[in-house]
């Protein structure tokens, strides 16, 4: 082999490379030589798993006041690998800290070499920015901090949204249809089978629910009334909102992350678009005009998935669906489709907010796409709630 | 650079053909990397060179041919065996590979942690030492993300380094890096060959690198496919009896004289 030195390397592979020459284990002896002068003699094999790389303890030793110059001599050195060398750039760091000085003698040239590129540039002196402990990060004061801070994020892309839309409005935007196109297709007919399947068996549920209570005074028909009101009015729209919301939003947070991550929103930025123009607006409106269209969908298979657990009640297919009929009213399938819109518009929002805002790291992708579903639950909920006290108030 | 005599070559590539469906990217591949080279894949954009890294990573299947390490084909190993082997590898990817979920000091260490028979103190010892051979002392608690690209790519260096590989990949290691950084991450390189033996190769197209640290070399052609050429890049550039590689070495030299200057102290 044409390297200078020792054998330099060994890997634990035991069927591929024998085991070093290791005529002598790894040891380390320290000795005074006067009152300044100390030498440190290294012997045997240094290299992997030979444990011998202790500084630690010779750290106590190296003290200035004892010594004020270090000889380590590599004379009985068998093979080594960068167990000796890293074990020498302690002892360089130790000794360029404590002010001793350093000289070397017979030590392998590759590890004297190596030594040196080790040492050719200074340690970087300022520290990684503090990330204090997990527990820091539970204090009230971050955590009110935090919050403070994703308030006024909110806002701020709130405010970006709205002079889009407005500028959408006014034909000034750089929105682009196709996008439009593209988002919506995304969200609908490629969400038809999930939803599909939650619709049915929240319609079962509801059923079974109010059969058990209304069967015990004689009322079980009036199953049909609980499906289709709980179904219009609530249920549909907000089953369909929580899908969409894992589904689209967390979507939206991942691709947005991902273009931010590879510098995609730079290069919009800097073509003079808005990336809320460009990027954000085409998701909402995608998903805004979708949403209403799932959530029909999803209360027509609602009120069959009811039917169906009414059917094995007892109640004919044809009592279920006249008394369906009487329920159904048109207030009820306003106010589902209504609350399907703003659910729309928060889910997207929450996912583009996420991505927008997205560190440029998959770690970071991967905590957006979090935020934007944990958001927009959190606002589907709170927007439930309001819209329907507001009912109520209003006696729609 | 003479190789002493062995049973085999390190790396041997035999009729490789790769394709990705029914589209060929390089057929007939047939050359050999010795232990201690410096071997450079070189091409022009698109001709496939980090296609053949990836095969020769066991990354991507090949279409036909095979890859043998010391004589023993990589292409038909079982899985354990193909991880025996890459074990003794240090690779870094184009854009670093980096793990962004974990700072500089964990990334160096999770190689050692997995492989190595090094204590908790050692690991910490070897990573300081790791990341100060390529000048990135006192960044242990950084992460991916909070340093420069240049840095990143001395950082993915410091990770492929971790176990003192027997075999160091590297993928466009010099794209994307100012000329002196360049040439600090050549001069690396090739300290870490000549002071740990390890054998090298390098996928660029960045001339001065070639000259600077090559020793053997490949060079895919995009337009017929295949190998047109291979041997030290320096004699190449004089005495291709292909006039494409003797273009690509001389930076287009019939089109504009531009002396090429070897740095002599890298033969």
């Amino acid at each position: 082999m044409a390297f200078p030195g020792p054998i330099p390397y060994t890997l634990a592979i035991p069927d591929k490379l024998p085991t070093p020459m290791s005529d002598a284990p790894a040891g380390l002896r320290l000795a005074r030589q006067n009152d300044k002068d100390a030498l440190l003699e290294l012997s045997g094999g240094w290299v992997q798993g030979s444990k011998a790389a202790d500084f630690a303890s010779l750290r106590e030793q190296l003290q200035p006041g004892t010594h004020t110059r270090l000889l380590i001599d590599g004379t009985a050195l068998g093979p080594w690998d960068s167990t000796l060398v890293a074990f020498l750039l302690q002892c360089h760091n130790h000794c360029a800290q404590e002010g001793i000085e350093l000289t070397t003698r017979n030590l392998p040239p590759g590890a004297e070499r190596l030594l040196a590129l080790a040492t050719a540039v200074a340690p970087h002196q300022q520290p990684a920015a503090s990330r204090g402990s997990w527990l820091a990060g539970l204090s009230p004061r971050q955590l009110f901090g935090k919050a403070v801070g994703a308030v006024r994020e909110s806002l701020a892309f709130t405010g970006e949204v709205s002079i889009a839309l407005a500028r959408l409005v006014t034909g000034k935007s750089n929105t682009r249809f196709q996008d439009f196109r593209h988002f919506a297709y995304q969200a609908g007919p490629d969400a038809l089978g999930i939803i599909s399947l939650t619709s049915v068996l929240v319609g079962m549920i509801l059923a079974y629910l109010g059969a058990v209570q209304l069967e015990q005074f004689g009322a079980g028909v009036y199953v049909a009334n609980l499906v289709s009101i709980g179904v219009l009015r609530e249920m549909g729209a907000l089953m369909t909102a929580v899908v969409m919301a894992g589904r689209t939003g967390a979507a939206y947070a991942a691709q947005l992350g991902t273009m931010q991550t590879n510098e995609e929103i730079d290069a919009i930025t800097t073509l003079g678009v808005s990336p809320v123009e460009f990027l954000v607006i085409p998701r909402i409106l995608a998903l805004m005009a979708v949403m209403p269209l799932l959530t029909l969908y999803a209360n027509l298979l609602g009120i069959v998935g009811g039917g169906v657990v009414a059917g094995g009640m007892g109640i004919s297919p044809l009592q279920y669906i006249s008394q369906t009929e009487h329920a159904l009213a048109v207030n009820h399938l306003a106010v589902g489709l209504a609350k399907s819109v703003v659910f729309a518009a928060l889910i997207a929002v929450a996912g583009c907010r996420a991505g927008i805002n997205s560190g440029r790291s998959s770690a970071a992708v991967g905590q957006a796409a979090t935020e934007a579903v944990v958001t927009a639950i959190v606002y589907l909920i709170v927007a439930d709630a309001a819209i329907n006290i507001l009912c109520q108030q209003l006696h729609i | 650079m003479t190789v002493a005599p062995a049973p085999a070559p390190l790396i041997s590539i035999r009729e490789l053909t790769m394709a990705y469906g029914p589209v060929v990217i390089q057929r007939d591949l047939n050359f050999d990397i010795g232990r201690g080279d410096i071997f450079v894949i070189m091409g022009g954009s698109g001709c496939g060179k980090s296609t053949l890294l990836k095969h020769m990573l066991g990354l991507v299947a090949p279409a036909a041919g095979e890859i043998l390490y010391s004589g023993e084909s990589f292409t038909r190993a079982s899985a354990q065996q193909r991880d025996a082997i890459r074990r003794r590898w240090g690779i870094t990817y184009q854009t670093g590979g980096m793990f962004s979920a974990m700072t500089l000091a964990e990334n160096v260490a999770l190689p050692l942690q997995l492989y190595s028979a090094y204590s908790r103190g050692e690991i910490a010892d070897i990573v300081a030492y790791k990341l100060a051979l390529v000048g990135l002392a006192g960044f242990q608690d950084y992460y991916p993300a909070e340093i420069s690209g240049g840095m990143l790519k001395r950082a993915a260096l410091a990770r492929a380094i971790a176990l003192d590989p027997e075999i160091l990949f590297f993928d466009e290691p010099s794209a994307g890096l100012d000329p002196i950084s360049s040439r600090l991450l050549d001069d690396l390189i090739f300290e870490l060959k000549e002071s740990t033996g390890a054998t090298v190769v390098i996928v660029t197209h960045e001339l001065a690198s070639i000259f600077a640290i090559a020793t053997n070399s490949v060079y895919l052609d995009a337009t017929s496919h295949t190998m047109i050429d291979c041997g030290d890049p320096a004699y190449l550039r004089d005495h291709s009896q292909q006039a494409v590689v003797r273009e690509f070495l001389t930076r287009g030299g019939s089109l504009a004289k531009t002396a090429q200057t070897r740095s002599p102290e890298h033969e």
